[in-house]
């Protein structure tokens, strides 16, 4: 049992993270950053009809902003932008210490940042590719998209 | 090598009894670079000057703003003598260490600095040592070059002297890097720059309150630090400087109690130090900062340079035993003064010092305000633990057992 927050699926999805690399034919792309503490990722997602057919990022920072990021590529990949954003209001209010059990449920690996929530000084960390996606949907995007060309 | 008998104490329990916050915080305070703590005595001091005479300095003509003016002038006389300055006017009291670095640059530096000019400082320097420079730089056209440390984390005093042309003004230079903790070899710094014609500042931040600091030996014309790194209360700092110079420098601020004369036409500026104190001064920490000094003369600093040389040598060979641990700086412990600032192979600083927190371990992690090293050095951030003569063996030891665990914890099979 580990003595920290550092549970087994947030250390592995640090370590052999399933999601991190350049994604081809992104076309969705936003880079997320905390300059207090330096975390930085660049999210990069393929959308087709309101659908996250693909996704995937880069960065560097704490174990907690990469393994989060790449949880949430596991989640949200095959989902609608609606579903995401539903799990990412989700995850936002159990970082806030407010979600039921059946939502905790629904959040899957996500909730293995639960305790994240008593580290007032890491939530930034635990948010960012979620809080990047947010930003994304609400439309800023670095990726030409081939509705712009 | 330090002297064994003068590193061990017998007397650690009671010296660490001096310092409250080691009674009443649950943490072993490794992050004394970033601050250190306060002795009873120096708390005592700051409330003895609030409940016993506080009145303004220089202003009142009655018996407590007298004797506030006293006690105000005699730890400007402490904090010379502490640096072996020529008179107590060389000091003038500011409001930490970066205020005393921008002082240098707003007053010396538009003094002596001009178009096409060119002024020194390196890749090693806290931003405060750094940011001041630009900005001289960009307000009159001049250009900033950048010395760079060698593999012990040292500057080489060759190098510096082949930086020197007829067009540097002004060198800037820290005498001990807040991240290696290396000691640079400023007496011979400070020749080739005044035989260049230039004059040199010193960032001691980080060297006084450690090493031994003689500003006639070391010739430096200005020397800037803090009192809350040498326990001493935050919110008081020093730029010590030559006479000579300081009394050609304009003013930093101008205002109140910083003048002999004002008509609407003409003012005539106070001698030094006052003309660079401009404003009500904070003399209850500057009372404090004396007796802080005081307190460190009562403990002995040959004690506490050979204590500090003990620990620092049991945290920096412990930590160079872990694998995966890499030191920054130098491989000799006794060039390190306390500091070890360090990476872990796959572990972020961050997850570092988070995990020391959970086994109540206070260190620092980020870029400490040394981006430009960091980004020198090709690293993102670093950890760091800092010692002070009131840390003990255990301490270092407990760190150590923490460190050794963190990649286990954060995953890693080794």
């Amino acid at each position: 049992m580990a003595r920290t927050f550092y549970n087994e699926i947030l250390t592995d999805h640090n370590i052999r993270p399933g999601h991190k690399r350049q994604l081809e034919g992104a076309n969705m792309v936003l880079e997320g950053v905390n300059p207090s503490c330096g975390d930085d990722i660049v999210l990069q997602l393929r959308v087709e009809d309101d659908k996250i057919v693909d996704g995937a990022f880069v960065g560097d920072g704490c174990a907690v902003s990469q393994a989060s990021a790449d949880i949430m590529l596991d989640l949200i990949i095959g989902k609608s932008r609606e579903e995401a954003a539903h799990l990412s209001e989700l995850f936002l209010r159990m970082i806030k210490g407010s979600v039921t059990d059946e939502e905790l449920e629904e959040l899957d690996e996500a909730g293995a940042l639960e305790d994240i929530s008593h580290m007032p000084s890491r939530v930034k960390c635990a948010v960012l590719g979620w809080h990047t996606m947010d930003e994304m949907f609400k439309g800023k995007n670095e990726a030409a998209t081939t509705e712009d060309q | 090598m330090y002297d064994k008998k003068l590193a061990h104490w017998d007397d650690i329990d009671k010296i660490r009894a001096d310092f409250p916050l080691l009674q009443n915080a649950d943490v072993d305070y490794l992050d004394n670079s970033a601050t250190s703590q306060k002795p009873q005595c120096v708390i005592d001091k700051e409330k003895e000057y609030y409940e016993q005479y506080n009145a303004n300095p220089f202003r009142g003509l009655y018996e407590i703003s007298v004797r506030a003016t006293d006690e105000y002038e005699a730890a400007r006389q402490t904090v010379a003598d502490f640096i072996n300055a020529n008179e107590a006017d060389e000091i003038v009291f500011t409001r930490n260490a970066t205020e005393s670095l921008n002082l240098a640059a707003y007053s010396a530096g538009d003094m002596l600095v001009n178009e096409g000019d060119e002024i020194i400082t390196s890749v090693v320097e806290h931003h405060s040592n750094f940011l001041p420079w630009k900005a001289l730089a960009k307000r009159k056209g001049a250009e900033l070059k950048f010395a760079e440390p060698e593999a012990d984390g040292k500057f080489d005093p060759e190098k510096i002297r082949a930086m020197l042309t007829p067009k540097t003004k002004i060198v800037a230079l820290t005498a001990m890097s807040n991240i290696f903790g290396s000691v640079n070899d400023m007496k011979t710094i400070a020749k080739y720059v005044h035989k260049n014609g230039s004059i040199l500042v010193v960032d001691g931040a980080q060297s006084v309150p450690h090493v031994k600091t003689d500003v006639q030996d070391m010739d430096c014309d200005l020397l800037a630090f803090s009192g809350h790194k040498m326990l001493g209360p935050m919110g008081i700092g020093v730029l010590y400087g030559k006479k000579e110079l300081l009394e050609k420098m304009p003013p930093f601020l101008t205002g109140g109690e910083m003048i002999d004369m004002v008509t609407l036409e003409k003012t005539i500026y106070a001698p030094v130090p006052h003309k660079f104190e401009a404003g009500t001064v904070n003399a209850a920490a500057a009372i404090g900062f004396a007796e802080a000094i005081r307190y460190l003369q009562k403990v002995g600093l040959d004690r506490i340079e050979a204590r500090e040389e003990m620990l620092t040598e049991r945290l920096v060979k412990g930590m160079q035993q872990i694998p995966h641990v890499i030191v920054l700086g130098s491989e000799d412990p006794a060039d390190h003064h306390g500091i070890c600032a360090f990476k872990i192979e796959g572990v972020h600083p961050h997850d570092v010092s988070t995990i020391l927190d959970t086994d109540k371990i206070a260190v620092r992690a980020g870029h400490h305000c040394a981006q430009p090293l960091h980004k020198y050095l090709g690293i993102p951030s670093t950890t760091r633990a800092s010692l002070m003569f009131y840390n003990t063996e255990e301490e270092v030891d407990r760190f150590l057992a923490s460190v050794k665990t963190i990649r286990g914890e954060m995953g890693y099979e080794d």
